[in-house]
């Protein structure tokens, strides 16, 4: 089963961190995706912009476009993986392993994906 | 046993100050109040936090504790002294209000802009603003500003409390302000950011040229602004261009602390996440067609930031874009600037000619001397170019502004004693506040 992790934090907290701080994040991050991608359960990962460059298209009798994200949330969505696994057991295993900042992780099944995973899949990360 | 990593809370505190300062300020209507009761609360976090863990809003946690405490705080007081009026502890129902008390967005918004705009008071001079905003908004420690203005504690002590005391005794109302009061609060504090940012960008005194501390504050504080206000256009130009500028920082002086300019750069030192949110903000403000004078800014910016190599900046829309700026906002400066990328375009003459009308307003301002004598130098007017550098030397602001100067005249120096021909790749330097180096 494909599983997405979504990472969520306050975006005034993560703003605050330092260049230092950010890059040892990105670090631990990277050191998890390392070990993931090695099992071959690894697909796209992202890290968003902050929610200020965020565009929200709605539908209606016409499209609006807002400024700004799809919800004004205390947490915002920061980003996140794609990873294959054979349990939910596991996906949060994962899930843990990345959540060491504060923050949440979200752990949602994947209904329907582009990316096929497997023994093909994702050793080029 | 180890200390636990306490960090996050710090981070979580620095973050939920302004908000939370901001909230207390409206409750209790004085300063020093709101402050305590923050310091407080604070303390109460490192205490409750690392054995609870974080709450989930920590701002709303830190204002109803805030809360509380000062009105324990109000009450113990009263009990000795005669009763403080109503216009000093305003809404005492509402503070009374449970802890699940829903803190709207709106409410947080013009909060934290009245926080900012308080530091504004038009009697303060531009450092004494910054400073105050400094201390207040962001929470540095006076020792902090203090090192960032490089002056002694006790002296920037005594220049915060003084500008508290002015902004103290001034009235700024309470109530949420209407919408031509909030668009000019939002000016009035964008400004106030920009001039964080180029303190910080190209110091106004002494041996460091930048001051990267003070940069990194004013994008944090235009990141709030924007958080809060996501739909104004120039709020996005204003952070855009913070962002695209200082992404340039670390290319900007060399390992002797001489100034680079930009097309000396090292672009590979550049900072490219900076760089693409800039890029993307600017994209999006564009996208709403109502131009002001920081997304026109920011624009030029990004036009320098997506150059690969100098020769492949795009003078001839810098140069356009520069006159949109001057028709927005006519200043010397700006045409000063727009002269560089005139020279670019037309050549040297074109752009000496476009700025000697300004000599008797920039009389006193380091850039235009530098300019001209850059200009002088390229025309082989030597001897002209010379004495412009002299006047730029002697109104230089910093170490680094005057070094680089010196270096143009040793370089004239060495074409007058080889008796060459003018220079003609003699790099050119460019004017504040939208400096290009």
């Amino acid at each position: 089963m494909l599983y997405a992790i979504i990472c969520y934090d306050s975006e005034a907290v993560v703003n605050s961190w330092s260049k230092e701080k950010d890059d040892a994040v990105m670090a631990d991050h990277q050191a998890v995706m390392a070990k993931i991608a090695a099992r071959g359960k690894l697909g796209p990962v992202a890290r968003l912009m902050p929610t200020t460059t965020a565009t929200t298209v709605r539908p209606g009798r016409q499209f609006t476009v807002l400024d700004g994200p799809f919800a004004e949330t205390k947490e915002a969505l920061l980003g996140f993986y794609l990873v294959d696994c054979e349990s939910l057991e596991e996906a949060v295993e994962y899930a843990k392993q990345l959540a060491n900042e504060g923050g949440a992780m979200e752990v949602r099944p994947v209904m329907f994906s582009n990316v096929t995973l497997g023994k093909t899949g994702s050793d080029a990360q | 046993m180890t200390q636990p990593d306490l960090t996050w809370i710090d981070t979580a505190l620095t973050g939920a100050r302004p908000q939370v300062v901001g909230a207390l300020l409206r409750y209790f209507r004085n300063l020093d109040t709101a402050e305590e009761a923050f310091q407080e609360a604070c303390l109460r976090a490192l205490q409750k936090w690392p054995v609870n863990g974080p709450p989930r809003d920590p701002a709303a946690w830190l204002i109803m504790v805030g809360r509380n405490f000062a009105l324990d705080e109000a009450r113990r007081k009263t009990k000795q002294q005669e009763l403080p009026d109503d216009e000093v502890i305003s809404n005492l129902d509402d503070v009374e209000a449970p802890l699940a008390e829903r803190l709207d967005n709106s409410q947080y918004r013009d909060d934290v802009l009245r926080l900012l705009f308080i530091c504004c008071h038009p009697e303060l001079p531009n450092t004494q603003q910054i400073a105050l905003a400094l201390r207040i908004v962001s929470g540095l420690t006076v020792k902090e500003i203090a090192r960032a203005f490089l002056v002694s504690e006790a002296a920037m002590e005594q220049r915060i409390t003084r500008a508290k005391r002015i902004v103290t005794n001034a009235d700024v109302p309470f109530e949420a302000p209407g919408a031509p009061e909030r668009a000019q609060r939002l000016a009035t504090v964008a400004s106030m950011i920009y001039l964080v940012f180029n303190e910080g960008y190209s110091a106004s005194g002494g041996e460091v040229h930048v001051r990267v501390p003070l940069c990194e504050e004013a994008i944090r504080l235009a990141r709030l602004l924007l958080q809060l206000f996501p739909a104004e256009g120039e709020i996005m130009g204003l952070l855009a261009l913070l962002l695209l500028q200082h992404a340039r920082a670390p290319a900007r002086l060399d390992a002797n602390n001489n100034i680079v300019l930009l097309e000396e750069q090292d672009r590979s030192l550049w900072d490219r996440k900076m760089i693409a949110e800039g890029l993307a903000l600017v994209d999006k403000a564009l996208r709403q067609r109502r131009v002001g004078p920081y997304q026109v800014q920011a624009a030029i910016a990004a036009l320098h930031a997506q150059a690969q190599r100098p020769e492949d900046t795009d003078w001839k829309q810098i140069d356009q874009l520069y006159a949109v700026l001057e028709s927005l906002t006519a200043s010397p400066v700006v045409t000063l600037n727009r002269a560089v990328a005139v020279s670019k375009v037309a050549g040297p003459e074109a752009a000496l000619a476009m700025i000697e009308p300004l000599a008797g307003r920039l009389d006193g301002y380091f850039h235009f001397f530098g300019v001209r004598g850059g200009l002088l130098m390229q025309l082989g007017r030597n001897a002209e170019a010379r004495e412009a550098f002299d006047r730029a030397i002697a109104l230089a602001n910093t170490a680094a502004e005057a070094a680089h100067i010196r270096m143009h005249l040793d370089r004239l120096q060495e074409d007058g004693a080889t008796a060459t021909a003018a220079p003609s790749s003699t790099r050119l330097a460019t004017g504040s506040p939208r400096r290009t180096d």
